[in-house]
């Protein structure tokens, strides 16, 4: 029997215009990745346990038939102690570490401004009167108040440093040095597996404050890659830390991907998302599939990195886990996306389903020391193993 | 607090993308960052368990459980420190054996916080205990206005 310990939150990597952290802010982070570590390894196997053991045979036993879908699932599931307990602790650190990560990044928001000011360059357009899509003013995504989008005066950015320092919470510091375990992992599977593409443009669609968007410029130095979003403290922030770290191939531009009218038909050879899909709208998405179709050049690479859909063959009860954090979480387009299918999705970008293709990649983590064969617990939607899908134009 | 600060404190961000900035205290006025560190995020707050009395306590358990996890490595920091610059060893915390006098002074502090923790316990069979001593206080005042 084993326990892996997260790394320490030390051991990520600050940049120049990373948030100061007291020892302290630094401990109470410690504290919680350590916690959720507990959480996601020790107590979140227990719902399978219970479900097993007495809510499915309970349930059948009053109904005479098994569980009909997801909800009766999450119905039977939300009155057992253990998945109470599990589920209260899980949305107690959420909110615990938006907390502890707003406080650090609160206090000297003006100095990070200040900062971002010092490592601002020519990579970085922001719109006058930008509307921010209608899907992203409805929710604060992942319990983050303010969102991606709010700046709480001019050239604020500390939701996005928020969002920076904090990944590593959530994430139990699975993703890297420099959170960017995503990005490095789709860069690597594509230099493994087409070896001969040479992508000159490429387009980081929801690029945030560019964690995964760098890698796919390192990857690719001779490629002039584009991140856009609608979050104007992180394409801030995110064009001051590529500065910072040196990348220079890449460009922030504040844009909806629904109506990406300034880009040329067929400009780009390769179009990304990572983690974004969900974070839209049930009427946006088609709108962002059909704008993707059209920037990407013929035989150019669509991929998303999202979580498996729903399909016949995943169990009620894997669903319902799934769904956890699209409600609880605040991710609730999660919830609809589910049940979409991605080969629909791609046909809706131009890909034809016999060049559809759905892989499953694991986030590159220079922290991890831990031996590779280790059993991994699967902890619905918030192991980094990913779901890519996507195709060839 | 700035304008601004005001309007994340009733929870609304809406609209708060180009709000001034407040010249007072850093970027929100004195303290204001204190309260917008617990903003609500927008939707209803799901509770899990049975009441949302107990889900309240929880989470007020795990705050103060972070502050003990904060003050025991901010500690362990000062034993590190101290080791370095040769004033004492960490073992010799391991080694620690109070003296006679010490050690009552210790159990005494114990004592007193397993009693602090626990005192709304202790205090509900004291009610149980003495029933004449836990009168509502409607009637204890309605007494008292005959006395």
């Amino acid at each position: 029997m084993q326990y892996q310990l997260p790394p320490v939150w030390t051991k990520l990597y600050r940049h120049a215009v990373f948030p100061e952290f007291s020892h302290d802010e630094r401990a109470r982070y410690n504290f919680l990745a350590n916690l959720n570590r507990f959480i996601s390894t020790v107590i979140a196997p227990g719902n399978q346990i219970a479900f097993q053991n007495r809510v499915k045979p309970a349930f059948e036993k009053e109904k005479g038939r098994t569980f009909a879908n997801r909800h009766e699932v999450a119905e039977a599931m939300s009155k057992d102690p253990v998945y109470q307990s599990w589920a209260a602790l899980r949305r107690c650190t959420m909110e615990m570490r938006q907390q502890n990560g707003r406080a650090v990044v609160m206090r000297q928001a003006k100095e990070l401004a200040d900062k971002v000011k010092q490592y601002a360059g020519d990579n970085l357009i922001l719109k006058k009167n930008f509307k921010v899509p209608e899907y992203l003013r409805h929710v604060d995504n992942h319990l983050m108040p303010g969102s991606y989008h709010t700046s709480y005066f001019e050239g604020d950015v500390s939701n996005a440093a928020n969002y920076d320092s904090g990944l590593f919470v959530t994430s139990g510091g699975m993703l890297g040095s420099l959170t960017d375990g995503g990005g490095k992992a789709i860069a690597k599977w594509v230099k493994e597996y087409y070896p001969d593409f040479r992508p000159k443009k490429i387009l980081d669609i929801g690029c945030g404050l560019g964690h995964n968007t760098l890698p796919l410029a390192e990857a690719f130095p001779d490629a002039e890659v584009i991140g856009i979003d609608a979050g104007e403290p992180m394409l801030r922030y995110g064009a001051a830390r590529a500065n910072a770290l040196g990348v220079k191939n890449v460009k922030f531009i504040q844009m909806d991907a629904e109506d990406m009218s300034e880009f040329e038909d067929e400009t780009f050879d390769w179009v990304q998302t990572t983690m974004f899909l969900h974070e839209t709208g049930g009427k946006a998405i088609h709108k962002i599939m059909k704008e993707i179709g059209r920037v990407l050049k013929k035989g150019g690479l669509c991929l998303h990195i999202e979580q498996p859909q729903y399909t016949p063959d995943m169990s009620y009860y894997e669903q319902f886990m799934r769904d956890w954090d699209a409600y609880y979480n605040a991710e609730p387009y999660w919830g609809h996306m589910h049940d979409l299918q991605p080969e629909d999705l791609m046909a809706e970008c131009g890909i034809p389903k016999e060049r559809f293709m759905q892989i499953g990649v694991k986030a590159v983590n220079d922290l991890d020391t831990q031996k590779k064969d280790d059993k991994i617990t699967e902890d619905y939607g918030r192991t980094p193993i990913w779901n890519v899908f996507g195709g060839w134009k | 607090m700035s304008v601004n600060a005001k309007n994340e404190l009733s929870g609304s961000h809406a609209g708060s993308n180009q709000a001034p900035v407040s010249e007072q205290n850093g970027a929100f006025g004195f303290g204001a960052d204190i309260l917008m560190a617990g903003n609500k995020s927008k939707g209803k707050r799901p509770y899990f368990f049975n009441s949302e009395e107990t889900e309240r306590v929880l989470n007020i358990a795990m705050a103060a459980a972070a502050e003990v996890a904060v003050i025991r490595e901010r500690l362990d920091t000062i034993e590190r420190l101290l080791e370095s610059k040769g004033l004492l060893k960490q073992s010799e915390i391991e080694a620690y054996e109070p003296d006679d006098k010490a050690a009552e002074e210790r159990q005494l502090w114990h004592a007193r916080f397993a009693a602090r923790l626990l005192r709304i316990i202790q205090q509900e069979i004291e009610a149980v205990a003495k029933p004449e001593e836990n009168k509502p206080m409607q009637q204890i005042a309605d007494e008292i206005n005959e006395m």
